[in-house]
């Protein structure tokens, strides 16, 4: 839809503009990056899951026509000996054990897939060739894939530098939950699985670097939410100085947290490229990203809860056991962490809590976040316990969520840990907005009827609220995270009027060049076609942290805002001088500024950056043109939430879930794009939904990966997604400049548990009470059968 | 995902593609490709030569002869799904093949290269034996004719020779009423069980019923157990019910990260006593 009036650019339902690009192949991704002489890397990956090397004999993959180079770990070690961990993160007293995390596996390998060896050939049918004729001798060890075995007595050791497979223990602690739990009527002991998943981008990962040997500078293209974050990694890990290294992270195809990290492979292309004097590219094949990029969740979960009679939770404890995978992955043990931790009393007021995760190794692909990263796990468990709460005390659990939630009147609200303070909130509206849209008290009467007749519905809520847009740089610090979390914006106006906006986040699917048009169309009085938004390359945009942790639009978006007021107040005083009246004499009206009084008297930005790239005619102090820069560290993160509503039939006799209504209500804030909201919601719902009841990443004993394509890893498909009924109300964030809050990630908190919450409420009338996820139908008609017997 | 070297050679009649096998050590038919392919790509196979039979005019169409249904080998399930004499002679084929893959993958996969691939988890199998499909092979010496129930001899084998190719089906063409149920695995869209049922009844009373079962098994069967129980008598819920109730009598079923060999088991139970449903209305 075509939008008249910068004014009304704010909250419509524009169409992205990088759509035309994208669908029609004219998108620019890494994979379409073809140089001159550019030599293709492939890696010969480990069978195992655990074993020793006892030789690699690269001699023949060497001699193979065609063959550039075949490095192995002491090829490359001079260059990069170690992946850096980012987050190394606090709150773990003298616990932390962050095992070295070599390019290429050194003497032993930890998981199935790591690299072993890197071949460089002219071609990747040569490169492919080469790869086989690697010989690699292993000696197997006992690999160890569960959490909780993993730090058992007598597990194989992973890492003689973290004993016990630990990696950390970490807790947080708000007021007396060992005493709230003596005291409670009613208790209850759960164990819940939030089981690893596989982010499967459309894109999987890819980098291609080019290394002037003349200048020293190196460009690289990658696959990166956060190209300077990859710069910095860079630099640090390899000692090429900062600014010789130039990273481009243009279209990305999908990230979900798995291209936040910085990988071997990307740093052994800037290895290669240097060593050969070409430019090197790797791009993964979809096998190999699914060993090969970072995992995520991976938790097990021992829950203990004490509440009131009437279903009041007074105390929740909770001990987790988190795999980081074998290695540390860039992020990954913030993730399980406080990501996860601060968030633990969601929506309630749960004033007695404790946390307590042990993070672990074992012989799995690294983890690190994925889309909601520590917040679906804690959301998860909340969810769960309400239900199991109410059903303990014989109560609905619509009215057990409405008796523990934070009231509309306790904002801004501090958490028991004290680690957080909720900005703004009303928890009832919109879990009020769902129930009506669902029609919940029918809704109820027709199960009783349905149930009366034999069949299995169910009926399930999701309450929540995630903290994001990450966020307070001092935040971040204090939690370890090595680098601030403010991010960037500049504002060029063109002399003609026309607008390039420089942004320090990334879009991977989101739709900044279109939603942050929109915030600028606004600010600046100018059409959103007039606005053009640059971000990924590190030439290009000042310094920028990227994006994950739903952060675009509360951080960037800040950023953008702020950098255009800045614009708007030198365009002012230059549109009075141009107007001859004094600056308080003139306002913003209709998109220009216009003298008080008399509007037809008016300048347009466009006006304005004219007069200042001429610059011979502006006012005293005034500098020429008309570009601005901000820098804004929010000084709080953003809550957003709502209340989803699943209605499951699940089939008695072979156990599959059919979702016969979904209802969405959430409040993201302000809204700045309709229908990229929406966007965000229905792809997080497909993804939540599918870790309810289909996605799983399966390891044997052994530490083969079981589901290791797309033949056994069960993505969503717009075959099997329901028909998403959103609702939204606007509770706006009381402190950044825009008032949003964050939605990408708030689809894939709720939907999850209620669609478990659904299936386990369907299957109550048999006893059933909890089955981990995901519900395939196996699993769950294995449990209708176990409760019929 | 870059294949192991080969030889592609492309063959324009049944004579010459026989002739590049009877001339090729280790080769392999390529029609649609869709399970040789990825197979390829992935390095888990790697013949020195690809003998393409997507070509041949002759192995692709679809026709009836005698009241029976011909279709080539390389007809693809496409052609089937939008046949309309499959709709009007084989209900069962024309409810198949619309339930395989995506538009995309009907569009290249061909009826004959599912059924010599004999996955167990193939749709195409299970048909082949509910309808009792006559199988045409041609060698060196001619053709020879062979039927479903004795066509597939194992997962991923059955009778055709290294040096013959599949290059005819032919299946009864009375339009006898037949329906295939099929629960997909979430991941990969193949069947986790699917069961081919066609069944005659005359006022109440069962006429023929055949079921023919893929992938519970390493191989598709036939569950001839139930279609004794079944054939010639009286229709009511109770007897499909018991009939169906031993469908999966003294299988040993395939396990896997999807569906354990007893949820196989239950699969095959639940899905006859539905065919049988729909069919006979009981």
């Amino acid at each position: 839809m075509a939008v008249a009036s910068p004014t009304r650019a704010f909250g419509a339902s524009i169409r992205r503009r990088e759509d035309p690009r994208l669908i029609t192949g004219r998108g620019k991704f890494t994979d379409d990056m073809h140089l001159a002489n550019a030599a293709t890397a492939m890696f010969v990956r480990s069978p195992h899951g655990h074993a020793r090397i006892v030789s690699i004999d690269t001699s023949a993959a060497a001699a193979h026509p065609g063959v550039l180079g075949v490095y192995t770990f002491e090829d490359v070690k001079g260059f990069i000996s170690g992946m850096p961990c980012a987050w190394p993160t606090t709150n773990t007293g003298d616990t932390l054990k962050l095992a070295t995390y070599p390019p290429l596996a050194d003497g032993k390998v930890r998981y199935f897939g790591e690299a072993v060896a890197l071949v460089v050939a002219i071609d990747p049918n040569t490169a492919a060739d080469a790869v086989q004729l690697v010989n690699v001798e292993y000696d197997p060890l006992p690999a160890v894939i569960n959490n909780e075995a993993a730090v058992a007595p007598g597990a194989p050791l992973i890492h003689d530098s973290a004993p016990g497979n630990q990696a950390f223990r970490w807790s947080l602690v708000g007021g007396d939950t060992n005493g709230a739990l003596a005291h409670a009527d009613v208790r209850i002991s759960q164990t819940l699985v939030n089981q690893r998943l596989i982010a499967t981008p459309l894109e999987t990962r890819c980098a291609v670097a080019d290394y002037n040997p003349a200048s020293g500078e190196v460009t690289v293209w990658v696959t990166s939410q956060n190209p300077h974050i990859h710069r910095l990694l860079i630099a640090l890990s390899t000692g090429i100085p900062e600014h010789k290294i130039r990273v481009i992270a243009g279209d990305v195809g999908g990230g979900f947290g798995a291209k936040i990290p910085y990988y071997a492979g990307e740093a052994l292309c800037i290895f290669a490229s240097k060593e050969l004097g070409v430019p090197v590219r790797w791009s993964e094949s979809r096998s190999e990203n699914y060993v090969a990029t970072a995992h995520g969740r991976d938790h097990i979960q021992h829950i203990e809860v004490g509440a009131t009679k009437e279903g009041k939770i007074t105390a929740l404890k909770v001990t987790a056991y988190a795999s980081l995978g074998a290695y540390p992955s860039t992020a990954a043990p913030g993730v399980p962490t406080w990501l996860f931790g601060c968030i633990i009393q969601g929506p309630y007021d749960i004033p007695n809590n404790e946390v307590h995760v042990i993070g672990v190794y074992t012989n799995t692909t690294p983890t690190d976040a994925y889309r909601g990263a520590g917040r679906p796990e804690a959301t998860y468990i909340l969810e769960r316990v309400i239900d199991l709460v109410a059903a303990k005390v014989g109560r609905d659990p619509v009215d057990v969520r409405r008796l523990n939630f934070v009231r509309k009147d306790q904002f801004p609200f501090k958490v028991a840990n004290g680690t957080l303070t909720y900005d703004s909130g009303d928890y009832e509206l919109t879990l009020g907005k769902a129930l009506h849209t669902i029609g919940y008290t029918d809704l109820r009467a027709w199960q009783a009827e349905q149930r009366a007749a034999g069949k299995l519905v169910g009926i399930g809520v999701s309450s929540f609220v995630e903290v994001c847009g990450l966020g307070p740089s001092s935040a971040a610090n204090a939690m370890g995270f090595a680098g601030g979390l403010y991010d960037s914006a500049t504002i060029r106006v063109h002399p003609t009027g026309k607008v390039t906006v420089f942004t320090g986040v990334h879009s991977h699917g989101q739709g900044h060049e279109t939603s942050f048009a929109q915030i600028v169309a606004r600010d600046l009085g100018v059409m959103v076609d007039d606005v053009d938004v640059i971000h990924g390359d590190t030439d290009k945009v000042q310094h920028g942290m990227g994006t994950y942790g739903s952060r675009s639009a509360p951080v960037g978006g800040g950023a953008l805002r702020m950098a255009g007021m800045k614009i708007r107040a030198k365009a002012q005083k230059i549109a009075a001088h141009l107007l001859e009246v004094a600056e308080e004499d003139i306002e913003w009206v209709d998109d220009a500024f216009r003298v008080k009084g008399s509007p037809d008297k008016s300048k347009t930005i466009p006006d304005c950056a004219f007069a200042a790239y001429m610059a011979g005619n502006l006012p005293a102090g005034v500098t020429p043109v008309l570009e601005e820069q901000h820098w804004y560290d929010p000084e709080n993160f953003v809550f957003p939430f709502g209340t989803h509503i699943c209605v499951v039939e699940v089939d008695r006799e072979t156990g599959e879930t059919h979702i016969k209504r979904y209802v969405a209500v959430d409040d993201c804030g302000e809204i700045i794009n309709p229908m990229l909201r929406d966007g965000q919601v229905h792809g997080g719902i497909a993804q939540g939904i599918a870790q309810a009841l289909w996605e799983e990443a399966v390891y044997d004993e052994n530490g083969q990966l079981l589901s290791g394509s797309l033949m056994d890893y069960a993505i969503p498909k717009a075959s099997v997604m329901p028909h998403l009924e959103l609702g939204h109300t606007v509770t706006p964030s009381p402190h950044n400049p825009l008032g949003v809050k964050g939605i990408g990630e708030a689809g894939t908190i709720a939907s999850t548990p209620a669609v478990v919450n659904a299936v386990m409420d369907a299957l109550s009338p048999l006893g059933i009470h909890h089955i981990d996820m995901p519900l395939r139908p196996a699993k769950v008609w294995a449990a209708i059968d176990a409760a019929s017997h | 995902m870059h294949p192991a070297p080969f030889a592609y050679k492309a063959a324009h009649s049944v004579e010459e593609a026989l002739q590049l096998l009877r001339s090729h050590e280790d080769a392999k038919i390529l029609a649609g490709g869709h399970s040789l392919i990825p197979a390829l790509k992935l390095r888990l196979t790697q013949p020195a030569v690809l003998i393409d039979i997507s070509k041949i005019s002759s192995l692709r169409g679809i026709r009836r002869e005698n009241g029976k249904l011909i279709i080539g080998s390389g007809t693809t399930h496409r052609e089937i799904e939008q046949s309309h004499l499959v709709a009007e002679a084989s209900p069962l084929l024309a409810s198949v093949a619309p339930q395989i893959g995506d538009v995309q993958v009907r569009h290249r996969g061909t009826f004959g290269g599912s059924l010599a691939h004999a996955d167990p988890a193939g749709d195409w199998p299970a048909a082949a034996l509910a309808v009792d499909a006559e199988l045409v092979i041609a060698g060196a010496h001619g053709t020879r004719t062979v039927h479903a129930s004795e066509f597939f001899t194992g997962m991923l084998t059955t009778v055709i020779e290294p040096d013959e190719i599949l290059t005819e089906i032919k299946v009864p063409g009375e339009g006898t009423p037949g329906i295939y149920l099929k629960h997909r695995n979430a991941a990969s869209g193949y069947a986790t069980v699917g069961v081919a049922v066609t069944a005659t009844h005359d006022h109440g009373r069962i006429g023929t019923v055949t079921i023919g079962v893929t992938g519970a098994t390493p191989v598709a069967f036939r569950a001839s157990i139930v279609e004794h129980a079944l054939n010639g008598h009286a229709v009511s819920a109770h007897l499909l019910d018991e009939a169906a109730s031993h469908a999966a009598d003294g299988l040993e079923c395939l396990s896997d990260i999807h569906a354990p060999a007893a949820y196989r088991s239950q699969l095959v139970k639940v899905m006859v006593r539905r065919a049988l449903g729909k069919l006979l209305h009981a």
